[in-house]
């Protein structure tokens, strides 16, 4: 018999000579727990972050930024299908998952917990957050779980897409009326800080990283790939001409990045905690959607049964 | 009314059923019963809205004052809205929605199909466009009326209600008006009666393999094509045009 240590090393050695782990392999327990909870959280971060872009499909001001506006939505969902199959494959069913979301357990991403309170929003969620999500997504195609790398690169092309139509949304509005300008320039204010805290706390208050890269789960520090993040998107806002709210921003010749000023971590503990301003809109929202459409689930599986029993008979 | 005229009429009232059913559609995003129809009813969303804007532009040209898409969607007010009541009805529980999308699909497909051999090449093409997208809607909302009416107690019971609720709409979308007879007379639009015989077939099909009961043709709703609407008309329209109607001239 093999003992747990061997397969341990087994499994690290597989990892570090870039082999990817396939559902039916061996791993850790605490790598599958992990990846559960990770691949989870995006999933339900897919799925709850429709909820403030959706709020403004109804109005938005012109039938071609519906028509995108609802595309994009429609993808976020079907990022949220992968994922959840995704975290089927390490033997969590999607029920089980979405109901940790519901019940409060699971976590989703605090950014959309803040809401879309002007059209630039959905800008600003493009450009910012969906350009947020990518640096972390393009660095999950390479992560070791072979089917959340796969879901990633089919992620990943849509991501960039979303990002690319938020910006002009931005650069439309920024170049149009002044109170088109203002409003660009309040949406930048409103979304720049919390933005930059998905990345996730400090690298020296991030107890699960070493972990995670390690395992190669992660392979690049919420600090590496936050500054990355900065670097890109100050020029961006630049071509626009909007200023981003850091009066401490500044380039730096030495390190050649942008330094910048401090994130308000308590913020973030608050939101993280439930006490975001939207927290207990979007749990109540999926609730109320859930909670409505059982008997629509219930009528589905029925009908299928029904009708299974009708072609054996 | 001259021929232009009515033509004008005739494509608005094809692209304002379209763009309030989509606007309806559109808010169910991130609030569908299950993921797969959250995606579902966001594609219908987006398929009715790509269907309405290619006739709003066409509408635009036909008139010749310069009115784009836009212009038509966000600047008329209701009374100049010329889509059936059906359209504008509140979304309601599923069964309402997919009631009402299954009236409509089953209304829709014949019509695409008949409008192919319309002699306006526009809406011709336009019709070639929308005919598989067409095809598609009505199988899948056929689908969920057999899942509904077949399914639970409480799916049929939901499932009948709504159409209960929703029969006296199907009346409007078979009137026939002088802006009608002309535009069949030109050969640009199909002969009514014979959509309305292809609606009837598919919903008798549909609905006996249910289980569920055709409503009787009682009182039938009317008004929707002259602009007069239900009180829930000038809603729809305050939340889709605020934005637009707040920042007058401007480029989004
Ligand atoms: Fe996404
Ligand atoms: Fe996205």
């Amino acid at each position: 018999m093999t003992d747990v240590k061997n397969l341990d090393d087994i499994f690290q050695a597989k990892i570090d000579a870039e082999q990817k782990i396939e559902p039916k392999d061996w791993m850790p327990d605490a790598y599958r727990k992990n990846l559960i909870r990770q691949i989870s959280q995006h999933a339900h971060s897919e799925v709850v972050g429709m909820l403030p872009e959706g709020n403004w499909i109804t109005r938005a001001p012109s039938l071609k930024r519906k028509a995108i506006l609802l595309a994009k939505v429609q993808d976020e969902a079907g990022h949220g299908l992968y994922l959840y199959s995704a975290v089927e494959t390490m033997g969590v069913s999607r029920e089980q998952t979405i109901d940790d979301l519901l019940s409060g357990k699971a976590k989703y991403s605090s950014i959309f917990n803040y809401p879309t309170l002007t059209w630039a929003d959905i800008g600003a969620i493009g450009w910012l957050v969906d350009g947020a999500a990518i640096m972390n997504q393009v660095m999950l195609c390479r992560t070791s779980y072979g089917p959340y790398a796969r879901a990633m690169v089919r992620i990943c092309k849509e991501e960039s897409f979303h990002q690319r139509q938020g910006y002009e949304i931005m650069a439309v509005l920024a170049k149009g009326s002044p109170e088109q300008k203002e409003m660009a320039q309040d949406a930048l204010n409103r979304w720049w800080w919390p933005s930059l805290m998905m990345f996730g706390p400090t690298d020296a208050n991030s107890p699960h990283s070493a972990q995670s890269m390690k395992w190669k789960i992660k392979r690049q520090s919420n600090d590496e790939l936050r500054q990355i993040f900065i670097d890109r998107t100050v020029q961006q806002a630049e071509v626009i001409g909007l200023t981003i709210p850091d009066p401490e921003l500044k380039w730096n010749e030495e390190t050649k990045h942008y330094d910048w000023g401090t994130i308000d971590w308590t913020e973030f503990n608050n939101v993280v905690a439930g006490n975001g301003p939207c927290n207990k809109e979007r749990l109540a929202a999926r609730n109320k959607a859930h909670n409505e459409g059982a008997w629509v689930r219930e009528a589905a599986v029925a009908y299928a049964a029904k009708k299974a029993k009708r072609k054996a008979a | 009314m001259s021929q232009n005229n009515a033509l004008f009429t005739y494509t608005l009232r094809l692209a304002d059923d379209l763009l309030i059913l989509s606007q309806r559609l559109g808010e169910w995003c991130g609030h569908g019963p299950i993921l797969e129809e959250d995606i579902a009813l966001t594609n219908r969303a987006l398929d009715h809205l790509g269907e309405a804007r290619n006739l709003l532009t066409y509408a635009g040209q036909v008139e010749g004052k310069g009115r784009s898409e836009d212009n038509l969607a966000y600047l008329r007010m209701e009374r100049q809205f010329t889509n059936v009541k059906l359209m504008e009805q509140p979304n309601g529980d599923y069964a309402h929605t997919m009631v009402r999308s299954f009236l409509f699909d089953a209304y829709h497909l014949p019509l695409m199909q008949a409008l192919l051999k319309s002699s306006d090449e526009q809406l011709a093409a336009i019709a070639g466009k929308a005919v598989k997208e067409a095809t598609y809607h009505l199988r899948a909302s056929s689908e969920w009326i057999i899942r509904f009416g077949d399914g639970t107690e409480e799916s049929h019971q939901r499932a009948q209600t709504a159409l209960d609720d929703l029969w006296t709409y199907t009346g409007e979308l078979f009137e026939i008006d002088p802006v009608l007879e002309e535009m069949t007379k030109a050969g640009i639009a199909p002969d009514i009666t014979a959509i309305k015989e292809s609606w009837s077939k598919t919903v008798d099909q549909v609905l006996a393999e249910a289980t569920l009961k055709r409503p009787a043709d009682a009182f039938m709703m009317t008004g929707g094509r002259k602009g007069l609407h239900s009180e829930h008309m000038g809603f729809i329209l305050a939340e889709m045009q605020h934005v637009t109607r707040a920042y007058p001239g401007v480029e989004w």
